[in-house]
């Protein structure tokens, strides 16, 4: 059976234009002028001889007065209609209604259709932070930060009489959970903003390899052996859900391998005992690249630094784009999670002095910032052939700093993670305004 | 004899602020920042009311619930549970396990000392 909404109003124009009187055209294919009247105005159904009949009595083809749009247009208001519990009875005039109001049918249909869009949005956005960890822990840390802020707030507020030890004690809570609070929302931004680049296609497959990778607390334990097939450890990875993560995962294993052959654990834990964490002292001891011994450091065992009370130290790998490439994080030192990082960053200061080692105490911008040493250097990733530019990726390796020597503190350089995000509102190397200019 | 609160929460500022409101309600106030080395001075000497968090570092608010309703002493135990995820299946679950109040943060003080007052009057 033919939908007969706007078929109808096709045959009438037909008609029409053929100058036929209903009465003629509907003796012509065998029904009653007063049937024909409610089929031209979409009341009945139309079967498909009837439809063939008057197709040929038009002179049109069938697909003539068939347009696929009909029933697109009749689902869409249907399901608009049946959202709102439209009477039954009304709802079975919804052939007449497409119609009769073609124009009216359409703002409803795809009125519908863009609702269920943003409804998949919703529930697409729902269903990410429901099960999102990282954005679940970031809100938990805001929503408690925010509920001793208010509820010591209050307390201050109301008491009429509050020793002066406890007064203390709520100023000094107070202060620390608005730091946290401040902290909390610079991390969200800079997780949100990180989001929006999923679009391009190029962010997931690395969130996926560092979140995998952080399942293994960054250190796998194949990576030690002196063979192994990455291949094979990458395909049997569930987290790794496409192909371009897993395509991604197999460079950075291979390289990760390759690093861990090139400084194994019997050479390297030694050398640890005696040196520490000192790459500068390692690279020249074992002959090896600098920014190897950098990457070896960030994907150790956390136990074989935590039982020799060195620090599990952050990485970042970014390409001479400054794109970043790969990171580890570190606590207290805000990672953005896709580019567009502070410029100030010794990771960049490394591009622009390619193969030259750099180690620069640095702070955390902001009134509670947060000491930490960075060792970088940038070399070679690819050479493209002669009068071609080299590829170039940088690395930096950061530690936290405790006691810093006067020295270290007076050259100490403020960064941030990135601009949006950065409460150092006259720093030269601003690109864009902070979300923070108007909370300072 | 003074009434007795214990506060399982892992965030110090909060049991902070809420050891002083309850304790100016005229409770005595004892606070743990973990509920697994509670559970033993729970079932012993169980408290007047509990204020529970649901996330905390070891054993959850939800597991401490199902304890405390299993056991012969503490089956009544009014307990108000404190959560910064107001998600609703949350609450469906701690409802099924016998939850008195379910409150999300953050929470108003007068809105505690409201539920408090409400789930330990006589």
């Amino acid at each position: 059976m033919v939908r007969p909404a706007l078929t109808g109003t096709r045959i009438r124009a037909r008609r029409n234009l053929r100058g036929m009187r209903q009465a003629e055209l509907a003796r012509e294919v065998g029904v009653s002028a007063s049937y024909l009247n409610l089929i031209e105005h979409n009341r009945r159904n139309i079967g498909p001889d009837l439809l063939g009949a008057l197709a040929q009595a038009l002179g049109v083809s069938v697909d003539a007065l068939i347009e696929d749009g009909d029933s697109r247009l009749v689902e869409g208001a249907r399901a608009a209609a049946e959202r709102c519990n439209l009477d039954p009875a009304e709802l079975e005039r919804i052939d007449e209604f497409t119609g009769r109001f073609p124009g009216w049918a359409k703002v409803l249909a795809e009125t519908q259709s863009r609702v269920e869009r943003l409804e998949r949005v919703v529930e697409q956005l729902n269903d990410r932070m429901t099960h999102d960890p990282y954005m679940g822990e970031a809100l938990h840390e805001i929503i408690s930060a925010v509920t001793s802020v208010q509820s010591t707030a209050t307390i201050l507020n109301d008491a009429q009489e509050i020793e002066p030890d406890w007064q203390a004690r709520f100023h000094q809570n107070i202060l620390q959970d608005s730091a946290r609070l401040a902290e909390g929302a610079v991390a969200l931004v800079n997780y949100l903003d990180a989001g929006k680049s999923e679009e391009t296609g190029l962010a997931a497959p690395q969130e996926e390899v560092e979140a995998w990778l952080a399942q293994h607390d960054f250190h796998l334990p194949e990576l030690e052996a002196e063979t192994f097939d990455p291949a094979r450890l990458v395909a049997g990875q569930v987290e790794l859900s496409s192909e371009a993560s897993r395509a991604l995962a197999l460079q950075w294993v291979t390289q990760f391998h390759a690093d861990s052959r090139a400084l194994p654990l019997a050479r390297l834990l030694p050398a640890l005992d005696r040196v520490g964490i000192a790459p500068e002292i390692l690279a020249d001891e074992f002959g090896i690249p600098f920014d190897q011994v950098l990457r070896r450091f960030a994907l150790l065992p956390r136990d074989i630094l935590v039982e020799r009370g060195l620090p599990v130290p952050g990485l970042v790998i970014c390409d001479n784009s400054g794109t970043i490439l790969f990171r580890r994080g570190i606590d207290g030192f805000a990672l953005p999670r896709f580019g567009g990082a502070c410029p100030l960053w010794p990771l960049y200061q490394a591009l622009q002095r390619p193969f030259v080692r750099l180690r620069m105490p640095l702070a955390t911008a902001g009134r509670l910032g947060r000491r930490f040493v960075t060792y970088a250097c940038a070399a070679t990733r690819a050479e493209l052939g002669f009068g071609m530019p080299s590829v170039l990726q940088a690395t930096m390796l950061i530690l936290p700093a405790e006691n810093l020597t006067e020295e270290a503190e007076r050259a100490l350089l403020a960064v941030g993670a990135s601009c949006r995000t950065c409460p150092q509102l006259d720093c030269a190397a601003r690109r864009e305004p902070s979300i923070l200019m108007t909370a300072v | 004899m003074e009434k007795r609160v214990l506060v399982i929460e892992d965030e110090p500022n909060i049991s902070e602020a809420l050891r002083f409101i309850l304790t100016r309600e005229g409770w005595k106030v004892d606070v743990s920042a973990n509920g697994k080395s509670m559970l033993g001075t729970l079932q012993a000497d169980p408290p007047d009311l509990l204020i529970l968090d649901l996330m905390l570092p070891d054993l959850s608010g939800f597991d401490i619930l199902k304890f405390l309703r299993a056991g012969e002493g503490t089956r009544e135990l009014p307990v108000l549970m404190l959560t910064a995820k107001g998600q609703s299946a949350d609450r469906v679950e701690a409802e099924r396990l016998g939850v008195t109040r379910f409150m999300t943060k953050p929470f108003a003080n007068a809105e505690v000392i409201a539920a408090v007052r409400e789930m330990t009057a006589p």
